[in-house]
């Protein structure tokens, strides 16, 4: 482990007592998998509860907010006479839910470039980068237009719970977002080989439970209403 | 196998084992599991002092009726740290130190999976811990319970800091909780010895492998709630005003969802342990081992069917309340079946009353005592009578003190040896133990009556004439007994440290693989990897001979002498974690008038701080 991998940490050789691991050779463990593969497993299904547990409130509050606007509905303020339209644009979600989903057959292409030393690898994880951050783009835009339709983090509570929501997803995009400028920035330092694999397919299964996630909220928080 | 081949000319010169790093900075940096579960067990060992101290003020409020001893706003702080400091401080952190320290020697690893993630839950914990009790100092503790009930605990009704260090401190806690269960899950799925399959992994670390899915799966729950709660004090939004439409009821949803799995968190490691010290002194197999497995898997899963069984008495309507208690009884059979199953295992035994032993004993008797009056509150009907009174505090002190507790103990007194080279004096435990079972039943088993008798908790004094009087004086009584045997534990562990190393690999003529090293084991744990062939390898025709690598007076080599790769000492998780923690402590100061604008640069001069040297640490390599 000498050159920049991108080393967490690396387990502990298995091996008998004798000769140290010879590099890029996967340590013996007992499924033969490296264990950081094993532990993202058990932090996506952790992430699940996270998500479930704030999916679960905005559906408990659909539906309660004593006040509007509303996502799908018009609302006349009683006290103003003020009407407000439906909050959610479902077009423009649609667009950056399409956006999204192709950042992950990006991702898939990455990996691929990768293991296979196509030399793409940088060009799949810009395009990654760009989806993503256009995703981003698109929600940020959304927040600022919803908070200019006069709903808020604190208006009610389809605004709080429906901003802590989309904030943590799009939260996590960003960590994503950066994970991969990561992989990129070692891509053109030294080249990522094939041996490199695993930290590729890392962020990948990370980049993909967040797109996964990111229909369910679309679905339920967007298409139902 | 009785020696290490070794290269003559150096064994002549060379020490009995490999110096052993020494100063604090060596600890800071430490990353070998088992100098970072010796450091679990000595902080929440200090915590379990903090939490006891403000056990005995509040039993000393208590004693008579009427007392002034400290004010009703002090008191509340007390009990709402005494439960927070009891359950996260001390419990859990007990039970990592086990984790730590026994997980990879039993499955036969030379150390965790990550041993530097390992080194950050630690020092997150410590800290968290710190940032979470020093408060009290100021009268500014949490003071909503040790759950927290919002709203109450929002801004509305709760307006001072108090609460703000309760939600930081426990986000930070559970970031500890999170990554050491990661760690773990990994560790014991992927590093176990070359036949070590799942059926033939020690208990403990089999109910520890239970209670890391807990952790990774219920964590997440409270860290929602809290951030709500965090977002309700801070940006206003509105997760728990009920004016503004909230459900009352999403706090203790959420809460008891991670809480009551929670409670298996706290009482499965100590179920481990005394699965260890049974078999070993009463010189038989654990009875049932694969029942005793699935049970465990049972309870685990069960644990997040029951949670509503808490809010008996909110009005959730007869459906739920039925169907909560259902699964609630249904519980008690994997529960009961580890009952018969430990008592079991000591029928017909040749038992050696060992200190661990009687601690191991009384646990299967005091969890009975609380199991049994958890059955009463099962059904819905008479929790109604139960609720908020001290029959519950009596149930929940005989699970958590006479089963967590007394189970922790009874591994402290089994592994000491193996932990540190030394024994605990046995006297000196017996002493100890006799105190503590007596001192614990005079405390908690008054409560039952004291409750029944109408005596609510939480109430910071209360007048004469109903009947409560004696129980009161029994209990803060008892209370000041347990400080004593306390005392007796601690003289005795500084008893044993003056005194030389002397204990051999195995000791106890117990079965697994922990046993087969030096006493206390090289950084290296094992010399040479086990190969495993049955589920109690040191009990097995001539396994004994085969299996322990050291022997009284040999020579311990250093790693370098085997060649065997060490991971370098770094300060980079606890500098991680010092970050970590500033950046979320930082958030106080938006409640502090006129700081809010150094909490906001604060916190992201720490976050861009924490990012950094998160690089710094993921960059480099870790042997």
């Amino acid at each position: 482990m000498t050159t920049a991998t991108l080393t967490a940490d690396h387990g502990h050789t298995h091996g008998a007592g004798g000769a140290a691991t010879p590099e890029h050779q996967p340590h013996h463990t007992t499924l033969g998998l490296d264990h950081r593969k094993i532990a993202i497993w058990a932090f996506i299904g952790s992430e699940c509860m996270l998500f479930i547990s704030l999916i679960s409130t905005y559906l408990i509050y659909k539906g309660k907010s004593l006040v509007g606007p509303y996502p799908h509905e018009k609302w006349t303020d009683p006290n103003t006479g003020e009407t407000f339209n439906a909050i959610l644009n479902i077009p423009v979600t649609s667009a950056s839910t399409f956006v999204l989903l192709m950042s992950s057959l990006a991702m898939v292409l990455a990996h691929n470039a990768v293991i296979n030393r196509t030399g793409k690898a940088k060009w799949w994880l810009l395009t990654t980068i760009l989806l993503g951050t256009g995703f981003l783009g698109f929600q940020a835009y959304e927040f600022t237009s919803f908070v200019h339709e006069g709903l808020t983090i604190k208006t009610n509570l389809f605004g709080s719970s429906f901003f802590t929501l989309t904030g943590f997803h799009g939260a996590h995009v960003t960590v994503g977002v950066l994970w991969l400028c990561t992989l990129l920035a070692i891509d053109l330092k030294r080249g990522l080989k094939p041996e490199d694999g695993l930290i590729v397919d890392l962020s990948a299964l990370y980049w993909h439970f967040v797109d996964v996630v990111w229909i369910a909220i679309f679905t339920l928080v967007y298409l139902i209403p | 196998m009785a020696t290490i081949a070794m290269p003559g000319r150096v064994e002549a010169a060379a020490p009995a084992r490999p110096a052993e790093p020494t100063g604090v900075w060596s600890w800071i940096t430490t990353v070998d599991h088992k100098r970072i579960g010796t450091l679990y067990l000595f902080t929440a060992l200090f915590f379990f002092v903090v939490g006891g101290t403000e056990a005995l003020v509040i039993r000393l409020q208590l004693m008579k009726p009427n007392m002034g001893i400290v004010s009703a706003d002090m008191y509340n702080q007390l009990f709402t740290m005494h439960g927070t400091t009891m359950v996260f401080l001390v419990i859990m952190p007990l039970s990592a130190a086990f984790f730590n320290y026994l997980i990879p020697l039993q499955i036969g690893a030379r150390d965790v999976a990550f041993p530097r993630l390992n080194a950050f839950s630690y020092w997150v914990y410590a800290l968290g811990g710190v940032f979470i009790t020093a408060p009290i100092f100021l009268s500014l503790a949490p003071n909503g319970g040790w759950f927290g009930y919002a709203p109450l605990t929002t801004t509305a009704y709760s307006p001072t800091l108090n609460i703000d260090f309760w939600v930081i401190g426990l986000q930070i806690l559970g970031i500890s909780s999170l990554a050491a269960a990661f760690n773990f899950i990994t560790t014991i799925i992927n590093m176990r010895a070359p036949g070590m399959h799942l059926m033939r992994m020690p208990i403990f670390t089999w109910m520890s492998f239970v209670v890391q899915f807990l952790v990774i799966l219920a964590f997440p729950v409270i860290t929602v709630a809290l951030v709500f709660l965090l977002f309700d004090r801070f940006f206003g939004t509105n997760f728990y005003t009920i004016a503004a439409g909230a459900d009352p009821l999403l706090w203790q949803h959420l809460f008891w969802i991670f809480g009551h799995p929670e409670v298996y968190i706290l009482i499965l490691p100590a179920f481990g342990l005394v699965s260890e010290v049974l078999p070993t002194y009463s010189r038989k197999p654990l009875f049932g081992y694969p029942v005793m497995v699935y049970s465990g898997i049972l309870i685990g899963f069960l644990g997040f069917g029951v949670w509503a069984h808490h809010m008996f008495s909110v009005g959730m309507g007869p459906i739920a309340d039925s169907i909560f208690s259902l699964t609630t009884m249904l519980i008690a059979i994997p529960t009961g079946v580890k009952i018969l199953n430990w008592i079991s295992t000591m029928w017909g035994g040749q038992i050696r009353f060992t200190t661990a032993m009687l601690f191991g004993i009384a646990l299967v008797a005091l969890f009975t005592m609380g199991g049994i009056s958890g059955i009463m509150h099962s059904s819905a009907a008479a929790d109604l009578q139960q609720t908020d009174s001290y029959f519950v505090v009596a149930h929940f002190h005989y699970v958590l003190f006479g089963g967590a507790i007394f189970g922790i103990f009874a591994g402290v007194y089994h592994y000491f040896p193996k932990m540190t080279g030394r024994f605990l004096d046995e006297t000196l435990g017996k002493w100890h133990f006799w105190v503590f079972f007596v001192a614990m039943n005079l405390t908690f088993f008054p409560m039952h009556f004291s409750g029944l008798l109408g005596m609510p908790r939480r109430i910071y004094t209360y007048d004469a004439g109903q009947g409560w009087e004696l129980f009161n004086m029994m209990a803060s009584l008892g209370a000041f007994l347990q400080g004593a045997g306390m005392l007796i534990f601690f003289y005795n562990m500084w008893r044993s440290y003056r005194q030389p190393a002397t204990a051999p690999a195995d000791p106890w003529g117990a079965p697994t693989l922990e046993w087969t090293i030096p006493s206390p084991p090289p950084d290296y744990n094992f010399a040479k990897l086990p190969q495993v062939t049955s589920r109690y390898p040191l009990w097995d025709e001539k396994g004994r001979e085969a299996m322990i690598q050291h022997r009284a007076g040999d020579r311990i080599p250093s790693a370098e002498e085997l060649h065997i790769p060490m991971p370098k000492s770094t300060a980079k998780p606890f500098v991680v974690a010092l970050f970590m923690t500033c950046m979320l402590a930082s958030l106080i100061f938006l409640h502090v008038e006129g700081m809010a604008t150094v909490g906001i640069l604060a916190t992201i001069a720490f976050a861009l701080a924490m990012v950094g040297t998160l690089y710094s640490w993921l960059l480099s390599p870790l042997e």
